[in-house]
């Protein structure tokens, strides 16, 4: 490490001894010293990678456009990397020794397939909305549905908006019956330990990977068949159910065991029962991360055709009736329109694809602005709010302390502030970060 | 159970005036004490309701099973082993199974592994070692949103984007190499430049292509946070020792996380095996064993199930639901497997740094 040097420009304190701050240099090189630099960045490294790129293309355009009989854009890509690589290699090893060529090979291909990554996201989103966009400029396609569009009329007549109102529909059933249940669980692994709840998150964890067409034909088989239900917006949330629910449980389990073992048992050791525990310490710490996973559930149950292929039927009108009746959700529309070889019917199922790809990114960003913190870190707000309210309990408790015994019991009155019996739930969760005394 | 002994201030009062007289009874005698407190009728309603819903969703995730079996029950007592190596799907003539289905399965899910593991470890290592911290985060939040893209959306992509580029690679790949019988393809012509592309269609190779991309993210993610725990004093004492990145990398971070990228190409896999309207838009669906991953025609256990379920009479529904029931214990076989590797490697494997 570099140790920097002393600054000149230290503020000193005029008269008694405090902490010193090293302040602004003033001068470039402080002290006859040049800081060195830390960036492993040379020139020649920037002049081989640009060198072999550039020697990389060419030689595969001149292989493809002259030489050999290929053709085709990944050929060329793959092809061009390759010899991207090789020629990297080479003019590395002028200067490198046998480790540092390979470290730069290694370096350049795990960067490249970082890129790869986003590439890939990149463009199978862009290609979705670009193909869209036909069909997402007409203002019809978000207010009509298709009962009076067949294959051949232009876009300007018909829209999605009965696979939009089915997709709400399905996916606030299935969250009506997963949220709850799916919580609940997760609490019950967390909370009452023992050879049960871990057979149970065995089997849970071993669903979250349950093809989603097998809980489509489960419920086909149990509800439709079985029971005699509609293939309806019901039984097709009944399946996105089944297959959302290991999601969010498993989700949800690692975030509750994420809580801090010291919360639950400072609760425990006020004498807190345990519901009181559960529904006032650990589930208040860890809300941001219980929001994400169930917000993440949400977007893989609302992406799933195959459970709704299955169950719910398809219809081209609006049906807001979930028990009766067949019902089409975005990805299912999607996926029935592409089907047609009608150009207008192939962009309007890239535009129902667009849709739902906004659905889920913006589920996506509200996950991210909502959770993302761990158990028990507060936004700023939060803080201050929490600072606030352990001010009130102090008072209170201090005027408590006051009428009761005066003088002895309002510093430990004011430590037990996480105590159930305080009126304020939402003070209660951390007691350690909220103490008065660290509020200011 | 470790609360229980914690809490015995709760109920208090009876244990310890029975244990005084006890004591006072017999002075010499020292019994343990009875470590149980009484949680209170709150708490009793709160462990129930608790342990109902646990039980619950347990019912739920076995009927799933125990109810395909129970369907499944008439096909496969009347098809017996035959079920397994008949390539063929015609219920109703009594003549069915899964033989081809399933190799198709197997086909397409291997093809994604191959293309999904060196892209998912290299995105990790990317992101674990060599991307800036401020891109980090972004980074990883761009991957779980990879994950979330519905199927739907890559199969769109895969089947009026990827297919008609990829076309030329495969024609390029069966012309050079079709003395691997694997990329060998029936009735291909590489003399002729006019033959039509069609003969390389909806194969194996370009349904695995899609498949890989999505399962990517997923063992992506994985990976990532194993080599995220390997641990910094080692990897201090790999640089102190005078590795380079890559060194360090090799002999620190891919040894630590071994267990992690096993675990999460086989979780990968069950995604992979179970895909099912991806792979139902690209591929064209056979019912014969097509070992020609490049050649037009596959099949797999889902896209069956979803070309035929509509159509199919009571015992052919029956008969979906043994395909059905075969997917779901092969994917819940791999995926045990999966968990139980990716768990032991992130417990027993950490060393004090």
């Amino acid at each position: 490490m570099t140790v920097a040097p002393e600054a000149p420009g230290a503020r000193q304190a005029p008269t008694r001894p405090r902490t010193t701050l090293p302040g602004p240099p003033l001068t470039a090189d402080p002290g006859g010293e040049r800081r060195r630099a830390l960036t492993s960045l040379r020139d020649t490294d920037v002049y081989a990678m640009v060198g072999a790129a550039a020697a990389a293309l060419s030689l595969t355009w001149l292989l493809f456009g002259w030489l050999l009989p290929f053709n085709g854009v990944v050929g060329f890509v793959v092809m061009a990397y390759g010899f991207f690589l090789l020629l990297y290699a080479l003019l590395v090893s002028f200067d490198e020794d046998g480790p540092a060529v390979v470290d730069r090979i290694a370096a350049a291909v795990v960067r490249s397939m970082g890129l790869l990554m986003v590439a890939i996201l990149a463009i199978v989103v862009v290609y979705a909305l670009v193909e869209g966009r036909k069909a997402l400029v007409h203002l019809n396609f978000f207010t009509q549905d298709m009962e009076l569009a067949g294959p051949l009329e232009p876009l300007s007549v018909g829209g999605a908006l009965h696979a939009a109102a089915g997709t709400l529909i399905m996916i606030v059933i299935a969250l009506v019956i997963t949220v709850p249940l799916g919580l609940i669980c997760a609490v019950f692994l967390n909370e009452v330990p023992g050879p049960f709840a871990r057979f149970v998150r065995t089997i849970v964890e071993a669903m979250t990977a349950l093809p989603s067409i097998v809980a489509g034909l489960f419920i086909y088989a149990t509800a439709i068949l079985g029971l005699g239900l509609d293939q309806s917006g019901f039984a097709a949330s009944l399946a996105l159910s089944v297959m959302m629910l290991p999601i969010i449980i498993r989700a949800a389990d690692v975030v509750i065991r994420l809580v801090p073992g010291t919360l639950r048992e400072a609760s425990y050791a006020m004498g807190t029962s345990r519901w009181r525990t559960a529904w006032h310490v650990v589930l208040p710490t860890c809300r941001s991360g219980l929001t994400t996973s169930v917000i993440l559930g949400t977007a893989r149950g609302i992406g799933e055709t195959s459970p709704v292929l299955l169950t719910a039927g398809f219809t081209s009108e609006l049906n807001l009736d979930p028990l009766h009746g067949p019902m089409v959700s975005l990805p299912l529309a999607t996926f029935e329109f592409v089907k047609s070889p009608e150009p207008t019917m192939i962009s309007r199922g890239f535009g129902t694809a667009s849709l739902l790809m906004a659905l889920v990114l913006l589920l996506f960003v509200a996950a991210r602005i909502l959770g993302g913190r761990g158990p028990g870190q507060l936004t700023r707000r939060q803080e201050h709010r929490r600072v606030l309210a352990s001010r009130r309990d102090a008072r209170r408790f201090a005027a408590r302390a006051g009428r009761v015994a005066p003088a002895t019991g309002a510093p430990a009155a004011a430590a037990t502030s996480a105590d159930p019996t305080g009126a304020k739930p939402s003070a209660s969760p951390t007691p350690f970060r909220s103490a008065p005394g660290s509020s200011s | 159970m470790l609360f229980k002994k914690r809490q015995p201030q709760l109920a208090a009062a009876e244990p310890v005036s029975g244990s005084q007289a006890a004591l006072s009874a017999d002075p010499a005698a020292d019994f343990p004490r009875r470590l149980y407190a009484d949680p209170g009728l709150p708490d009793r309603v709160f462990r129930a309701v608790l342990r109902s819903g646990g039980g619950l969703v347990l019912a739920v995730m076995l009927l799933v099973g125990g109810f395909l079996l129970y369907r499944a029950w008439l096909a496969l007592d009347r098809a017996g082993w035959s079920f397994l190596t008949t390539a063929e799907w015609a219920p109703d003539a009594n003549r069915f199974g899964i033989a081809a289905v399933l190799v198709g399965t197997i086909l397409i899910a291997s093809v994604a592994v191959c293309v999904a593991v060196p892209l998912a470890t290299g995105a990790a290592l990317y992101i674990s070692e060599y991307a800036p911290p401020r891109l980090r985060q972004s980074l990883i939040s761009v991957v779980d949103l990879m994950a979330a893209v519905p199927s739907v959306v890559y199969g769109l992509w895969g089947v009026f984007f990827l297919q008609d580029k990829v076309l030329p690679t495969a024609r390029w790949i069966s012309t050079y190499f079709s003395w691997i019988p694997v990329f060998d393809v029936a009735g291909a012509d590489p003399n002729d430049p006019l033959a039509s592309a069609s003969i390389y269609t909806s194969s194996t190779f370009i349904a695995g292509l899609v498949v890989g991309m999505m399962i990517a993210p997923i063992i992506c993610s994985i990976m990532r946070e194993v080599f995220s725990q390997a641990p910094a004093g080692e990897r201090e004492g790999a640089y102190a020792l005078g590795a380079t990145r890559w060194g360090m990398i090799r002999s620190v971070v891919l040894p630590f996380g071994k267990g992690g990228m096993i675990g999460g190409t086989m979780l990968g896999l069950g995604r992979a095996l179970g895909e099912t309207i991806a792979v139902f838009m690209i591929i064209s669906l056979t019912f014969d064993i097509q070992w020609h991953v490049l050649q037009s025609g596959t099949s797999s256990v889902s896209s069956l199930i979803a070309l035929r379920y509509g159509e199919a009479s009571e015992f052919g529904m029956s008969a979906l639901m043994a395909a059905g029931f075969a997917l779901f214990v092969m994917t819940l076989i791999v995926n045990f497997a999966a968990s139980s590797i990716v768990a032991r490697s992130r417990s027993g494997a950490a060393s004090d740094a």
